[in-house]
């Protein structure tokens, strides 16, 4: 009679338990991959495809998928390492030369209006209409260069971000080495 | 007055070293050669600038209009001509250079129509764009447009107005100074800013250390009859700190997460800033010159009385540096920098000069491993673990970072300061302090980025489908047509042909499916059309070979037929042929 019992109590929490779950997968279902959300999360959405993947977002689905994270120039080494944290993976050099952040610039003499490069810019970047001068937008280019090839006239092309105030930075201390120079402003900056 | 006072923790007592300044009265600075003005004085919006090269300014007139709510206009501090709008380097730790204008002074000194304003009987509005317009600024360091922060914040009444003439930092004594010489407009400044603000009650926070100041502010206080408290604060850095002086004058605690003091009822200024607000209501002056300490290695140090623009170097030069002065500090030693050349100008928030030497700020012995003594959690005055966040600093771990507050530093030097392993501690907290904020433009922009391409996706998607459906509209109204046209043509030739009938067929036989779909209906209509036509030709067209055939043969080739369609080897219906003729409509 007890064993009855037994097998009856855990009977009915088996059937109270599993109604728990099922009512859980669906009332808690997780739409899409949360780890292709964090991935993206770190790429730097410049959507250039240097990757080999046509936008950031196919680019963290491949990765889940097992694609190498090494391939995106513009997240740079230190994009790498995130990946890397983030998916406990090995750390990889990265699989392009980094280049400096840039903006393209388009030479407004020589453009003719051809409205190719509005239509490869993936952020709309690029103001014009046919046969108008185009023009970039400079906060909103990315640097992803997908304007250069479609261009005619090779009129854009890439400036080097410059330093300025507003995005300088304060730099890692370095101990200072004692190297005789007479450049002596960066060894006081500290001195207070 | 006797006040209940309280602390904050930490502090630390660095030698003062005012004493070599602030026994000679304000003196007045020669006009320098040249003036440079940077645009961006203050916090907020960079001003545009106004003039341009060549123009014929006079003193006082703005050649910067402030750009947005948070921000404050820049004026020409003498009469003079603009020579460039140009980038020139600012006093900044960058070294950088920004936007200036460059006025050369013709030497008359002429000032431009000043017209005051009764702060009584304005809008408070008024007043406020009044003190934008005229470039009013906090004095004390930071810079924030003053009217920004005498708006009183919604449902928070306010309980406190703090003056603050504590000037904790060594060597700094300009507000000192100011309050001694000028503690009648000082005070009358504080009224306006208590006109403005409602207070319960205002408090001038002074430091111990400058007994003439705090007299003449009593003194001038009691002469204007107001019911401002002046209160002497025990000598302690950084008691200067807007907290900190909150902290020490009421014992409220400026929670780390709050933006403005004047959501908790408290607002600070400087006295400086009352002064300077003072000259603009009551004079119309902008804010053109300020006081400022020269001292370090010099041999006459001295407050003096300085034009915004004028060159560090030229300033420095009054007071006789030693020869063996290396720099200039800007600003106090605990909290300033070494600007990155003479040609430097001062800008409104500049309030010393100090010659460097390796004597007064002996070179920094090598950064040494942190033995966690502890010493800068206990000198910290506000509650930080500044081990910890130098920890996570150096290894740019800057979330746990975050964690720690690093956001609530105030980069004031006291971990520094006390620190037996001498680690640049508030360089590590500088430098992870820009590296959250680069990381959070580069995600704004990400962020932006990805919207951006994502809508562009979604728009190609529409224009795509939008463009699909124009097409089929077009192609369905032609075929329609010429649906009618090829039915009306094949009734008109041959009424009892069976192509009639195909085309008329389905139609009647499914009138449902023509009602939901005409679109559909209609190119239906047209494919049936063209295939009867196809047949209809194909009817016509008899192959040639078979027209003098005998009967037999005739029965041969029927029976061929029918063994090719038994084998499926041709189509009982030669409906394969008819989608082709359908592609060039």
């Amino acid at each position: 009679m007890d064993i009855l019992l037994a097998i009856a109590i855990m009977a009915l929490g088996a059937v109270v338990l599993g109604a728990a779950l099922g009512f859980a997968a669906i009332k808690f279902k997780v739409e899409g991959d949360p780890l292709v959300e964090k991935i993206e999360a770190i790429l730097p959405q410049t959507q250039c495809g240097q990757c080999g993947f046509p936008g950031c977002k196919p680019y963290a689905e491949a990765i889940v998928n097992g694609e190498e994270i090494n391939k995106c120039p513009p997240g740079g080494t230190e994009g790498v390492q995130r990946l890397a944290d983030l998916l406990g993976r090995e750390v990889k050099p990265l699989d392009a030369e980094e280049k400096p952040k840039s903006v393209a610039i388009i030479d407004e003499n020589t453009c003719i209006g051809c409205t190719l490069c509005i239509q490869a810019c993936p952020v709309d970047a690029i103001v014009g209409a046919a046969k108008q001068m185009h023009t970039i937008i400079g906060q909103q280019c990315t640097g992803c260069e997908l304007c250069l090839p479609p261009c005619p006239v090779e009129c854009i092309h890439m400036e080097v971000i410059q330093e300025t105030i507003d995005n300088w930075k304060w730099k890692y201390p370095v101990v200072e080495m004692r190297v005789e120079t007479t450049d002596k402003a960066a060894p006081m900056k500290e001195a207070a | 007055m006797l006040m209940n006072l309280f602390k904050f923790k930490g502090g630390v007592k660095p030698p003062s070293n005012k004493l070599q300044s602030n026994h000679l009265p304000i003196a007045q600075a020669p006009m320098p050669s040249r003036l440079v003005v940077p645009l961006h004085q203050s916090i907020g919006g960079t001003p545009q600038p106004i003039v341009a090269a060549g123009d014929h300014v006079l003193k006082g007139q703005k050649i910067g209009e402030a750009d947005g709510w948070i921000s404050a206009a820049v004026h020409a501090p003498t009469s003079g001509t603009v020579l460039e709008v140009a980038m020139h380097v600012r006093p900044h730790p960058s070294g950088l250079d920004s936007l200036c204008v460059v006025i050369e002074p013709d030497g008359k000194d002429e000032w431009i129509t000043r017209t005051p304003i009764d702060h009584k009987a304005a809008a408070p509005a008024d007043v406020f764009h009044h003190l934008q317009q005229c470039g009013i600024v906090g004095l004390g360091g930071a810079g924030f447009p003053a009217h920004g922060k005498l708006t009183p914040s919604k449902g928070v009444a306010m309980d406190e107005l703090i003056i603050n003439g504590a000037e904790c930092e060594p060597f700094i004594t300009c507000d000192d100074l100011l309050m001694r010489e000028r503690a009648d407009e000082v005070v009358r400044g504080i009224a306006v800013f208590r006109d403005l603000l409602q207070p319960k009650r205002v408090l001038i926070g002074i430091e111990d250390n400058k007994p003439e100041a705090i007299a003449a502010m009593q003194a001038a206080v009691d002469a204007q009859n107001e019911p401002f408290s002046v209160v002497a604060v025990p000598t302690l850095y950084p008691a200067g700190g807007a907290k900190q002086l909150i902290r020490v004058l009421t014992g409220k605690e400026v929670p780390g997460s709050m933006r403005s003091t004047a959501d908790m009822g408290v607002q600070v200024f400087n006295v400086g800033t009352a002064y300077s607000a003072w000259r603009a209501v009551a004079h119309g002056e902008p804010l053109i010159s300020r006081i400022l300490t020269i001292t370090g290695n010099v041999h006459a140090p001295r407050n003096y009385e300085v034009l915004i623009g004028t060159p560090m170097g030229e300033l420095l030069a009054l007071a006789q540096p030693h020869p063996d002065t290396d720099g200039i500090l800007m600003g106090g030693p605990m909290m300033g920098f070494l600007v990155p050349n003479p040609q430097v100008p001062v800008v409104k928030t500049t309030n010393c000069l100090i010659a460097h030497d390796d004597r007064l700020f002996p070179p920094k012995a090598p950064e040494m491993p942190c033995i966690r003594c502890g010493s800068c959690a206990q000198v910290c005055p506000h509650e930080l673990q500044p081990f910890e966040m130098y920890w996570f600093s150096r290894a740019k771990n800057f979330g746990k970072t975050q964690e720690y507050n690093i956001f609530d530093c105030i980069e004031c030097g006291c971990c520094s300061y006390v620190c037996p392993s001498r680690i640049p501690l508030v360089q590590y907290f500088r430098f992870a302090k820009s590296e959250i904020w680069a990381r959070e433009r580069e995600k704004n922009a990400a962020d932006a980025a990805k919207s951006r391409f994502e809508f562009k996706q979604v728009r190609e998607e529409r224009e795509k489908a939008e463009k699909a459906e124009k097409l089929a509209k077009a192609a369905a109204a032609q075929a329609a047509k010429k649906a009618a046209e090829a039915a009306a043509a094949a009734n008109t030739e041959n009424a009892t042909a069976p192509t009639a009938e195909t085309v008329t067929t389905p139609a009647v036989a499914d009138p449902a499916a023509a009602a939901v779909n005409p679109e559909k209906e209609a190119k239906r209509a047209t494919i049936e059309a063209a295939m009867a036509r196809a047949k209809a030709q194909r009817e016509a067209v008899q192959p040639k070979n078979t027209e003098s055939l005998t009967p037999e043969q005739q029965k041969a080739a029927a029976e061929i037929e029918a063994r090719r369609v038994a084998a499926h080897l041709i189509e009982p219906e030669p409906v394969a042929s008819a989608p082709a003729s359908e592609k060039p409509e």
